[in-house]
C-alpha cells in the first residue's frame, strides 16, 4: 500500500472529525433506542474519546498494526468499554457494534474525498475495513478474556470448597465430599485427608459422599485408593452417605467395598468411629 | 555400608529405617530380621518408616513380603509412620500390602501389637488363632 493511500484515513479522521461523530452518534443512536442500557451521555462521551484516541492513533501513518504501541491507549479505551458494558449486560455483539457502526460514516467520508478516484478509494475503504474489524475484534476478545479469568477463578475456588476436612472428634476426621470426583480432584482429596491424618494423629476418617451424584467405576476405584492410602498410614476408613440409588449402582457395576466399612449416614459412621475408638461410653457419660 | 538396627524390646523387634532405602540393604534387613525373629522368638516386629520418603515398587514389596515372613514364623509386624507421599504412591502401583497391619506412629504401633500379641497368648486352643 502506498504512503499516499495510507494517509488518507488519518487526514479523513483529522479533518472531518466533528462531522464524523454527529454521524457516528446517529448511527448508534438510531440501533441502540431500544434496549437503551446505557445513556446518550455516556455513549456520548466514549464516542467522543475514542474518535479523538482513534485520530491520534492514525496520525503516524499506522493504520494496520493495532497491536502496536500508538494503540497503546486505544486499546486500554476498547478493554474499559467492553468491561463496563459486559457488566452493563451487552452482548459480545453488541458492544463490537460500537466500533463497527462507524464504518458508515466512515466509508460515505472515504467516497466523497476519492470520488475521483476508484483504485485508491477501494484500497483505503478496504484498509479502514480492516482496522475497524481489528478493533472491534479486539472488544470481543476483551470480553472474553474476562469470562475466562470468572470461569478460572470460580473453578479454583470450586476445588478449595470441595475438600475440607474437618475433625469431628479426638481422633476422627470427616471428609465431606460435594461435587463430581475425577481424578484431579481426587488428587487433591487424597493429598490434604492424608495430611491431615499426619498432622491430627487420627486413627479413623469419614469419608462423606452424600454431595456425589453419580458413583462410576472410576468414582469407586478412586474413592478404594483414598482408602487404601489411609490404611497404609495406619488410618482406618469409613464411607458414609452411600444413597440406594448409589448402592444399586455400585453393586452393578461389581465394584468391591467388602473390605470398606460403609454406612448409610454420617451419624451411624460416627457412631461406629466413636465405637472403634472407644471412645463411645465416654461421650454417653458427658451426656448425662 | 549401612546397617538397618534392629532392637529387641521384650518380646518385640524394632526397626526404624533412617537411611534411604535402596535394593540390597531391603535384602540385607529382610535376610536379618527372618534369623533375629528366629533366634530371639520374638512375637511381634514394628518397623518405622517415618523417615521414608521415597519408594519404588521392589521395596513396596520388600515390605509386603518382611511382613508375610514374620508371620509364617508367627511373629506379628506393624508398619508405622508410612508417609502419605509413601502411601499414594504404594497405591498407585497397586501394592495394597495386604495383610500388612499399620499404625499411625510407634505408640499405636506398639498398642496395637501388644493387643494382637496378648489376644493370641489369651486364647486357649490354638483353632481360634486364625479369627483375627
Amino acid at each position: 500500500m502506498s504512503a499516499a493511500t495510507d494517509a488518507v484515513i488519518p487526514r479523513i479522521l483529522k479533518t472531518y472529525e466533528a462531522e464524523l461523530l454527529d454521524e457516528w452518534l446517529r448511527e448508534q443512536l438510531s440501533t441502540l433506542r431500544a434496549g437503551s442500557k446505557i445513556s446518550e451521555s455516556e455513549l456520548r462521551n466514549q464516542s467522543r474519546e475514542f474518535m479523538n484516541l482513534l485520530q491520534q492513533a492514525t496520525q503516524g501513518g499506522n493504520v494496520t498494526d493495532v497491536q502496536g504501541p500508538s494503540y497503546g491507549r486505544v486499546r486500554d479505551m476498547l478493554g474499559d468499554v467492553s468491561r463496563s458494558r459486559g457488566i452493563q449486560g451487552f452482548s459480545p455483539s453488541e458492544t463490537a457494534t460500537f466500533v463497527f457502526s462507524l464504518k458508515r460514516p466512515l466509508f460515505s467520508l472515504i467516497r466523497k474525498e476519492l470520488a475521483t478516484d476508484a483504485e485508491s478509494l477501494a484500497t483505503v475503504t478496504w484498509s479502514a475495513s480492516e482496522l475497524l474489524d481489528k478493533l472491534g475484534l479486539y472488544t470481543t476478545e476483551v470480553y472474553q478474556k474476562r469470562r475466562e479469568e470468572v470461569i478460572t477463578r470460580q473453578q479454583q475456588e470450586l476445588l478449595e470448597l470441595s475438600t475440607p476436612v474437618v475433625k469431628l472428634w479426638d481422633g476422627i476426621l470427616a471428609l465431606p465430599m460435594i461435587g463430581t470426583l475425577d481424578s484431579a480432584r481426587t488428587q487433591i482429596v487424597m493429598e490434604s485427608l492424608l495430611q491431615r491424618i499426619v498432622e491430627t494423629g487420627a486413627d479413623i476418617a469419614i469419608i462423606d459422599i452424600t454431595g456425589v451424584p453419580t458413583v462410576d467405576t472410576l468414582t469407586a476405584q478412586h474413592l478404594l485408593k483414598t482408602v487404601t492410602a489411609a490404611r497404609l498410614m495406619g488410618a482406618d476408613c469409613i464411607i458414609s452417605g452411600i444413597r440406594p440409588q448409589i448402592a444399586q449402582t455400585i453393586v452393578h457395576l461389581g465394584v468391591d467395598l467388602g473390605a470398606v466399612i460403609t454406612k448409610a449416614t454420617l451419624a451411624d459412621a460416627f457412631r461406629r468411629a466413636l465405637e472403634m475408638t472407644g471412645q463411645r461410653e465416654r461421650v454417653l457419660k458427658a451426656r448425662g | 555400608m549401612d546397617r538397618i538396627p534392629i532392637l529387641k524390646l521384650r518380646d518385640l523387634l524394632l526397626v526404624s529405617i533412617q537411611v534411604d532405602m535402596h535394593d540390597r540393604l531391603a535384602m540385607q534387613l529382610q535376610d536379618e530380621l527372618t534369623v533375629k525373629i528366629s533366634e530371639t522368638g520374638a512375637r511381634g516386629v514394628l518397623i518405622d518408616i517415618s523417615s521414608l520418603d521415597i519408594v519404588d515398587s521392589f521395596i513396596g514389596r520388600m515390605i509386603a513380603n518382611i511382613a508375610a515372613m514374620a508371620r509364617v514364623l508367627d511373629a506379628e509386624t506393624v508398619v508405622v509412620g508410612m508417609q502419605p507421599a509413601v502411601a499414594i504412591t504404594l497405591v498407585e502401583l497397586g501394592l495394597n500390602l495386604p495383610g500388612v497391619r499399620t499404625a499411625l506412629n510407634v505408640d499405636k504401633g506398639m498398642a496395637l501389637l501388644e493387643s494382637a500379641t496378648r489376644d493370641v497368648e489369651d486364647l486357649p486352643d490354638e483353632d481360634a488363632r486364625h479369627t483375627e
